[in-house]
């Protein structure tokens, strides 16, 4: 949000004292007038304190068996127990903190690869432009999903390789977006103004060209944290995620399967757990395309 | 016209080289030896260098490469190295009819779907309906695909016993058979596609209606269902079939993860199970095969954008 404001004081520099809102209180007005955005941030804030706090507020140990097994929702187990008498809400909340944190983390690191890529091959043009931009074409024609399970294939299962498969997945998104950003500014009078000034080229690129092109960025990568977050819990299901005893959403949906006719709330909750956080993404992303003003993503070129 | 058709075949024939390179030499250069790792179940070393030999994986990478290219443009992708040593190009060719049979039935269900929930979404624009339409078209897109095919699976097959649970059935067995095991599957793959089209064409209808060609069809007195369907309706279209593109991408991916809920012995579940037995050759089969329909999917709707916009004609 900063940037924005950043980018309107570039025009005028010497109006370097005006009093800008601050990001926080931009959204908080914002949420007044979109139900949908308040909506995502409230679940989306939930899902968060959720995560970060489910050692201390799930009620029950989320790897515990009893032999009370395979019980429908209850007072004291609200959404049922599992076939090996685990307690699934408690299961669902440790689930949330793997899916956040996968989302967040291979978005962050398909960010950082696929800008760095986009903004140098925008700002050298030539033959950078020309072996950047092939790859990531050739990236660009095929679904995400198929590439990260490929990529699993080759790295084989387990968290650390499906972060990255997924990252990797994103990569060819956030560069097409970032080249096209820089392609423009680079054009700006204030990068050649830096640049008579002596600056050199990674200055210009990260310090004057990057905040001004963060907008759509951080969009894209809003909209990508709940398509990584459903990448993980496919990924999951199909048995190429995380192994074995870690409760993930995917993988408690793919367990649940054998049980499904008779025990109906271990298919049904885990989805829901997914569709919540990945409608409430959305809204905050749709928000701040608005809010932005970026056009639909898939637009830039 | 037939020119630049040509070229962008070309181009889809070079997009397939290049997958194929990187899909053989992915498996091969990754740190980490990615095939050695598969063959660990073989045995000890020595049985893991047999088999190496005898795959020809003791050669020169370079080796390797050219071989198994020239083999593969005669259509033999090696032999699966698990269980029976069936044929690659066997496993995929039978598995192709499922995964195209699912995502073309896919296609056919979002697009009845999505095209009359987008119209009346734009025509009776802010009504019930169209926030019906609207929640929907959230609700479909943050859906993971594989957990609604589980639930219709318990509501209509566990519960209902209208339709089949799992499997597939060839359509030479007839087309209820052949339909009743693929509705819940394309309804489970179709749903965030519908999503999405009901999206777009909403949009852009409203987009249309705006313009000046509709007050004049409006002025001119046409009845109102002929100026939505014959004059806003194919001018909708045309940014929609520009996002076509993302969207089989879309359901070929939902088709791979689906399959493996419904136990349809396609591309996916092929690909799947080929990862999980450690199966190198019927993984790039798979994965050949899956980008294939991928690349000519893409390069069938480019032609289609020119059949259906005639503004479009890719003279260079």
């Amino acid at each position: 949000m900063s940037n924005i404001a950043h980018s309107q004081r570039a025009d005028d520099g010497a109006q370097d004292e005006v009093r800008r809102p601050s990001g926080l209180r931009l959204w908080a007005g914002y949420l007044r007038r979109d139900k949908k955005a308040l909506f995502g941030t409230i679940v989306l804030g939930a899902l968060i304190f959720g995560a970060v706090f489910a050692p201390w507020i799930s009620p029950y140990d989320p790897n515990a068996m009893d032999f009370m097994m395979m019980e429908g929702p209850s007072l004291s187990h609200p959404l049922g127990i599992d076939d090996l008498g685990r307690d699934l809400f408690s299961r669902l909340l440790h689930g949330t903190q793997i899916s956040l944190f996968v989302g967040i983390s291979t978005v962050l690191l398909g960010m950082i690869a696929g800008v760095t890529l986009g903004v140098m091959a925008g700002y050298f043009g030539g033959w950078v432009d020309t072996i950047i931009m092939r790859y990531v074409d050739l990236q660009w024609a095929f679904p995400n999903f198929i590439i990260a399970v490929y990529l699993v294939a080759v790295f084989g299962t387990g968290l650390t390789n499906v972060i990255v498969a997924i990252s990797l997945a994103y990569i060819d998104d956030f560069a097409r977006i970032a080249r096209g950003m820089v392609l423009t500014i680079k054009e700006e009078q204030y990068v050649d103004a830096a640049r008579t000034l002596g600056a050199s080229d990674s200055r210009i690129m990260w310090r004057h060209i990057l905040p001004n092109a963060m907008a759509p960025i951080i969009v894209q990568a809003t909209v990508s944290v709940s398509y990584a977050i459903l990448a993980e819990a496919g990924l999951s299901f199909l048995g190429l995620g995380v192994q074995s005893d870690t409760p993930t959403w995917g993988l408690i949906l793919a367990d649940a399967r054998s049980f499904i006719s008779r025990a109906w709330w271990l298919g049904v909750f885990p989805g829901l757990f997914i569709m919540l956080t990945v409608l409430s993404i959305n809204f905050i992303g749709d928000a701040l395309r608005d809010v932005f003003d970026v056009r639909e993503v898939t637009d830039v070129d | 016209m037939s020119g630049y058709l040509l070229r962008r075949f070309l181009g889809a024939i070079v997009v397939m080289w290049a997958v194929a390179t990187l899909v053989f030499f992915m498996l091969r250069a990754v740190p980490g030896d990615p095939i050695g790792a598969m063959l660990f179940d073989v045995g000890d070393a020595q049985a893991i260098a047999d088999l190496k030999a005898k795959l020809g994986l003791d050669q020169p990478v370079y080796v390797q490469y050219v071989k198994w290219f020239w083999l593969m443009l005669q259509g033999d992708l090696g032999n699966s190295i698990y269980g029976s040593r069936i044929e690659v190009s066997r496993i995929v060719l039978e598995a192709l009819p499922r995964t195209l049979s699912l995502a073309f039935l896919s296609f056919v269900i979002a697009v009845a779907i999505a095209v009359p929930a987008g119209l009346i979404s734009a025509i009776r624009k802010h009504s019930a309906l169209d926030h019906a339409v609207t929640i929907f078209a959230f609700l479909g897109l943050a859906m993971p695909d594989f957990w609604l095919g589980i639930m219709l699976i318990i509501v209509f097959a566990a519960n209902l016993h209208w339709l089949p649970a799992i499997g597939y059935t060839p359509l030479s067995e007839g087309f209820w058979p052949w339909f009743s095991h693929l509705i819940l599957p394309s309804i489970a793959v179709g749903t965030p596609f519908a999503a999405i089209i009901a999206r777009m064409i909403r949009s852009s209808m409203l987009e249309v209606l705006k313009t000046d060609y509709m007050n004049v069809a409006r002025a001119k007195g046409l009845k109102k269902l002929r100026i939505i369907l014959v004059h806003a309706f194919p001018n909708a279209l045309i940014p929609v079939v520009t996002v076509m593109g993302i969207a089989v991408a879309l359901l070929m991916a939902g088709a791979v993860v689906v399959e493996n809920v419904f136990a349809i012995k396609g591309l996916g579940r092929v690909l799947i199970e080929g990862i999980l037995n450690r199966d190198y050759p019927v993984v790039q089969g798979a994965i050949l095969a899956v980008s294939a329909i991928f690349v000519f999917a893409n390069l069938a709707v480019d032609m289609l954008y020119t059949v259906i916009d005639p503004r479009i004609r890719y003279e260079s």
